[in-house]
């Protein structure tokens, strides 16, 4: 009996490793193990036996029948794998062709400094403040300390309309709006769209500046400085970045100055760019002239402010390397596309 | 301001380098432009002096010379001068000299004879463009004296960009003074002894506007030389500050003017009749200038005249036959001071701009004519001779500038500047910019000198001390934050927000310009007259736009001229729309969509864009626009520049907030623009108005789905069917409702359409039954056929 049993196993034992798929493993299974396998077979004789050779008989079956449901559960495994796996190899795909997706769109590169130059304002309390295109003369000019032939007005290049209205040449006039409206302590910058009647390979008949005002108590020209300074060394993250402010002249703010940055483009040694100076002009500022705080109505001995205005398109152009300053205005999808 | 280095330095000499000087004159805000050097470079050019002039044995045009320079022997020079003398001391190119240019001096035989140099006109050496004619030189110059020692050419020309409050500086003597103070440097004043006054000749004047020439000085001089030259010192430093040699009459004022800044005029007195007259143009005036170019005059402006009418503009340009000449012998010299006020504006108004207009309008010293006429006196008889007579002065001391002294506070000063200053400080720093300064309680009284015109208020006193105690040494601070929190309302979205929300749908931003083509604009928006420059940069830019869709098909233009065939585009930014009294600037979003609905990919089809890719993009900026009291629509109206079955006005509550659609065919032809082109435009305004989200507690209880398929007129529009079944369902029972199919053609009939909804019910505290969601469908049913008279498909 018990060499009939270990034939029978060994003859199971090699159909199981000889199984190529489930299903032939199950009829293995279901041969030995099954109902009416092999092994049940045996089991069933053994009422038939002498109580010591059932007991021996019995046993050894069941220690075969462990050996052979743990033989099938490993080959099952082993197949259930091979099955997956075919099925994973299968369904591969190339990773590398390109991704479905709609089209995508991009900020223009002037807005975008922008609204990083707001964000850097915000932080420290600004607000953003708006003012019209169409500009009266009053706000634009004659506020902002700048009568009729005034100098100062040649070098404007106005665009005016036929009713003495005028595009706004910058975007001070804002500053005169906000002080109009609203009592101080203010922090105010003003993007926006500006106009000169100007066009060659440095200008554009319309530019952008963002004008920024504070007027408070006690503001100095040193704490200009110091925000001009932040403000730049921001911009550009760069904290040995250099910058000279020079004495000039704005109506509208006295002491006036303009700020040079050491050129982004050579690191001040002198190229093209900087006309070889090694000095970028970027903004100009200056602590705000009494004149502007009478016509705006703020008192000029209590409040003191400092106001600046600065050239977008000229930071975006340091920023990003643009060259030519025609390329904002031109909307070439390629040069966009190259802000995405 | 143009300027030589070396005539500045005779002024003042600090021990400070060309280059630190250029970054001390920047950094007290004049800035400097450029520098060039004053002469190209060349070398072993010297004074010759000829001591023999022989003909040439073999050729008739030529000359053999024999010229004394520096050297041991004379030198043989072959030359086609012809009229050059012994005893003449000109320019020699020695051998080896390298010409600007760049033509070398080699011995050369010319027909025969070795020539060992060549004699070289002020052009040859690049000095005076157009003087081909051998300079003479003094007899006094020694022969063998280099060219670079003995014109001063080892020399820089600096330009300085002058802001226009500093007409003060736009001289020598002006810029001295300001290097001067930056240096603590002693500035020397031109000295010189006034001509004697020789004649009593003098031509009357008079002034009839004082108040725009409250000071007039005139000065006869008679029988100048008229074959004077102008000396070659004073030719350079005219070159170098920019100006042309005129002859010396004219020369002579204008070295005034660059040494001093009074600007002068010289009139031929024989052109003169009866006397000067100070006065405003008539009415109907005319005059022709010294430039050949008549001009009708303005009463406006200030004339310098005489009985036979206007001789000049007063402190702009003198008139055609009035002023000096080559055969001028006797001369009538203006030396005046005009009105700022005055003369701003009047160049500009003629088309003028002039050296003269340029200081007038920015302020010339009031207490300067006395001396600008002495000295131009001087030179004249120094260069020119002539007999002088006596100075006429006409002026009008209450129309002088009276420049008050200003108050300058020293808690002022320190509150701007972040600074104390001590009394010595200020007052050396002001002083030395010609200002007296006097100690009062608790600051300065300061008074300006009579050449500042910039200087009136506290304000610009504080700049000056700034200015020269130097910018950069000022301190620094951080202005002070205060820490309190402002609004910052959730209700309004941010213009970043809605910008991304289309970057974000495959739109790229573009900023175009606000003025457009006025030919355009009429196509796009024929209702409206839009504002018209004046003066605009070209005709195509002339008009402000009325919507942005003129830029925005521009720029599609222009890029599908380069091959772009996917364009996705929109701006924002200000409209301008005239009013019956007014003008509307109105914040407005604008796109444009062409080609494709999706880009050229593996494994998706993409036909061109419709409406609905359109409408699709906008959903994230237009749906959250949507609430109950003012339900957003599309409503299928009729816009001039939109194709009539393909636009939609766009709606909140009652308020029209823009248009979308696709571009009209017709206007798509006349703009020669291709055909599928969809256009939207919005306010901003609305579109930055947010609900702020109000939560309801979610249903515990399963929500029934019921599809029903409707058959209808295909005149329905689906809006209205929505309404209705919105309107059917009571309570908050719809949680959902969609469509889901649309169906024509087949097997319908024409005119017909079957739409399929999606319903979704769900109750707050309870499951709906079988029952319940019957009894609601069969009201929806009713209602749809009622109304719409649709029929349930089965």
């Amino acid at each position: 009996m018990i060499t009939e049993l270990n034939t029978l196993v060994t003859e199971a034992e090699s159909a199981i490793e000889q199984s190529v798929d489930l299903a032939v493993l199950d009829q293995v299974r279901v041969g030995m193990l099954g109902k009416k396998g092999a092994l049940t077979a045996i089991l069933k004789t053994l009422g038939s036996m002498e109580p010591e050779l059932r007991k021996e008989t019995g046993a050894a079956v069941n220690r075969a029948k462990q050996a052979l449901q743990q033989k099938i559960e490993e080959k099952r495994a082993t197949l259930e794998s091979a099955v997956l796996n075919e099925q994973l190899s299968r369904e591969t795909v190339d990773v590398t062709l390109p991704g479905r997706s709609a089209h995508h769109g991009s900020i223009h590169p002037v807005t975008h400094t922008m609204e990083r130059i707001e964000e850097l304002f915000r932080r420290v309390g600004f607000e953003v403040a708006e003012g019209p295109e169409v500009e009266d003369d009053y706000h634009n000019f004659e506020a902002l300390n700048i009568p009729a032939h005034h100098p100062a007005r040649a070098m404007h290049d106005t665009f005016y309309f036929p009713d003495g209205r005028v595009l706004r040449t910058h975007t001070s006039p804002v500053q005169v709006r906000v002080m109009e409206e609203r009592e101080p302590p203010l922090r105010i910058i003003a993007p926006g769209r500006v106009y000169r009647c100007d066009s060659d390979l440095t200008h554009t008949p319309m530019f952008h500046q963002v004008e920024g005002l504070i007027v408070d108590e006690s503001v100095s020209f040193a704490d200009l400085k110091g925000l001009i300074h932040d403000f730049l060394r921001s911009f550009f993250e760069q904290d040995d970045l250099q910058l000279r402010f020079r004495p000039s002249y704005f109506p509208f703010t006295e002491p006036s100055a303009e700020v040079d940055i050491e050129c982004v483009m050579c690191g001040g040694e002198g190229c093209r760019v900087c006309s070889h100076t090694g000095w970028l002009e970027v903004l100009g500022c200056g602590m705000v002239h009494p004149e502007v705080f009478r016509h705006s109505g703020v008192d000029g001995e209590k409040y003191t402010g400092l106001a600046f205005g600065l050239g977008v398109e000229r930071l975006a152009m340091l920023r990003y390397g643009i060259n030519d300053l025609r390329l904002f205005f031109e909307n070439d999808l390629r040069f966009l596309k190259s802000f995405s | 301001m143009k300027f030589s280095e070396l005539w500045l330095r005779e002024w003042v000499d600090p021990a400070v380098s060309t280059e630190t000087l250029l970054e001390q004159l920047t950094m007290a805000g004049l800035e400097v432009d450029s520098i060039e050097p004053a002469a190209p470079e060349f070398e072993k050019v010297v004074v010759g002096e000829i001591v023999a002039v022989d003909p040439h044995p073999d050729a008739d045009r030529l000359r053999v010379t024999r010229v004394e320079v520096d050297e041991d022997e004379p030198l043989t020079i072959v030359t086609n001068v012809a009229d050059i003398a012994a005893g003449e001391k000109v320019a020699v190119a020695k051998v080896g000299c390298v010409l600007p240019g760049g033509m070398k001096i080699k011995r050369a035989k010319l027909r025969g004879v070795e020539s060992f140099g060549m004699f070289c006109s002020m052009g040859t050496l690049g000095l005076h463009e157009e003087s081909e004619m051998l300079e003479r030189f003094s007899s006094e110059v020694e022969a063998g004296t280099d060219i670079r020692e003995l014109l001063g050419l080892d020399d820089q020309v600096i330009e300085v960009d002058l802001t226009p409050n500093r007409g003060d500086c736009l001289s020598l003597s002006g810029v001295a003074r300001e290097v001067g103070v930056i240096n603590k440097a002693a500035v020397r004043e031109v000295e010189f002894t006034p001509a004697a006054v020789s004649s009593e000749s003098i031509f009357p004047v008079s002034v009839e506007n004082s108040e725009g020439c409250p000071r007039y000085l005139g000065r006869v001089i008679e029988g100048v030389d008229p074959a004077a030259e102008t000396p070659l010192w004073m030719q350079e430093r005219l070159r170098r500050g920019g100006l042309r040699s005129l002859g010396p009459l004219v020369d002579i004022t204008n070295h005034v003017m660059l040494e001093l800044g009074q600007p002068m005029h010289a009139f031929d007195l024989s052109q003169l009749n009866g006397g000067i007259v100070v006065r405003n143009a008539r009415v109907g005036e005319t005059m022709t200038l010294f430039d050949g170019k008549e001009i009708e005059l303005t009463e406006e402006t200030l004339l310098i005249s005489d009985e036979s009418g206007p001789l000049a503009l007063a402190g702009i340009m003198g008139g055609e036959h009035s002023g000096v000449r080559d055969e001028t012998v006797d001369l009538f010299m203006e030396c005046a001071f005009f009105a700022p006020l005055t003369i701003a504006g009047r160049a500009r108004s003629y088309g003028l701009h002039t050296d003269s207009s340029h200081r007038f309008e920015r302020g010339v010293d009031s207490q300067l004519q006395q001396r600008a006429m002495e000295r131009a006196t001087q030179l004249m008889v120094e260069i020119a001779g002539g007999v002088v007579g006596p100075i006429v002065e006409i002026a009008d001391e209450a129309q002088l500038p009276q420049p008050e002294a200003i108050l300058l506070r020293e808690e002022r000063l320190q509150r701007i500047l972040d600074l104390a200053l001590t009394t010595d400080e200020v007052t050396e720093t002001l002083g030395g910019l010609g200002m007296a300064v006097e100690v009062v309680d608790g600051g300065w009284r300061v008074a300006p000198p009579s050449w500042r015109f910039d200087l009136a208020i506290e304000a610009d006193l504080v700049e000056e001390i700034g200015r020269i105690y130097g910018y950069d040494r000022l301190p620094t601070a951080h202005p002070e934050l205060s820490a309190e929190i402002t609004r910052n309302p959730e209700s309004i979205v941010a213009l970043q927000k809605i910008r991304q929300t289309l970057v974000n749908q495959g739109y790229h931003e573009v900023i175009t310009y606000s003025f457009v083509d006025p030919a355009m604009q009429k196509v796009l928006d024929p209702d409206h007259e839009p504002l018209a420059l004046a003066n605009p940069i070209s005709s195509d830019l002339s008009v402000m736009r009325t919507s942005l869709w003129p830029g925005l098909l521009q720029s599609l233009s222009f890029n599908t001229k380069r091959q772009q065939s996917q364009v996705r585009l929109f701006e924002t930014g200000l409209s301008f729309v005239p009013t019956g009294d007014g003008l509307q600037q109105q914040r407005k979003i604008a796109g444009l969509l062409f080609g494709d609905a999706s880009p050229e990919q593996w494994g998706r089809d993409s036909g061109a864009v419709d409406f609905f890719d359109l409408k699709g993009d906008l959903v994230p900026l237009l749906n959250p626009l949507n609430n109950g009291d003012r339900p957003l629509r599309f409503v299928a109206e009729q816009h001039r520049v939109l194709h009539p079955g393909k636009s939609a006005r766009v709606m909140v509550g009652n308020n029209g907030i823009g248009w979308m659609g696709a571009i009209h065919p017709g206007i798509a032809a006349k703009l020669s623009l291709p055909k599928n082109i969809y256009l939207f435009e919005f306010e901003l305004e609305p579109l930055q108005q947010a609900e702020i989200p109000a939560f309801e507690p979610l249903s515990k209880f399963p929500m029934i789905r019921r599809d029903i398929a409707l058959l209808l007129d295909e005149s329905i529009t689906s809006q209205s069917l929505l309404d209705t079944v919105t309107e059917s369902i009571s309570g908050e029972l719809l949680r959902d409702l969609r469509l889901f199919d649309l169906y024509q053609g087949g097997n319908l009939d024409a005119g017909q359409k079957s739409l399929a909804l999606g319903i979704f019910l769900q109750h707050s505290d309870k499951t709906l039954t079988d029952e319940d969601v019957d009894r609601v469908m069969a009201v929806v049913v009713d209602r749809l056929e009622s109304v719409h008279g649709a029929k349930l498909r089965k």
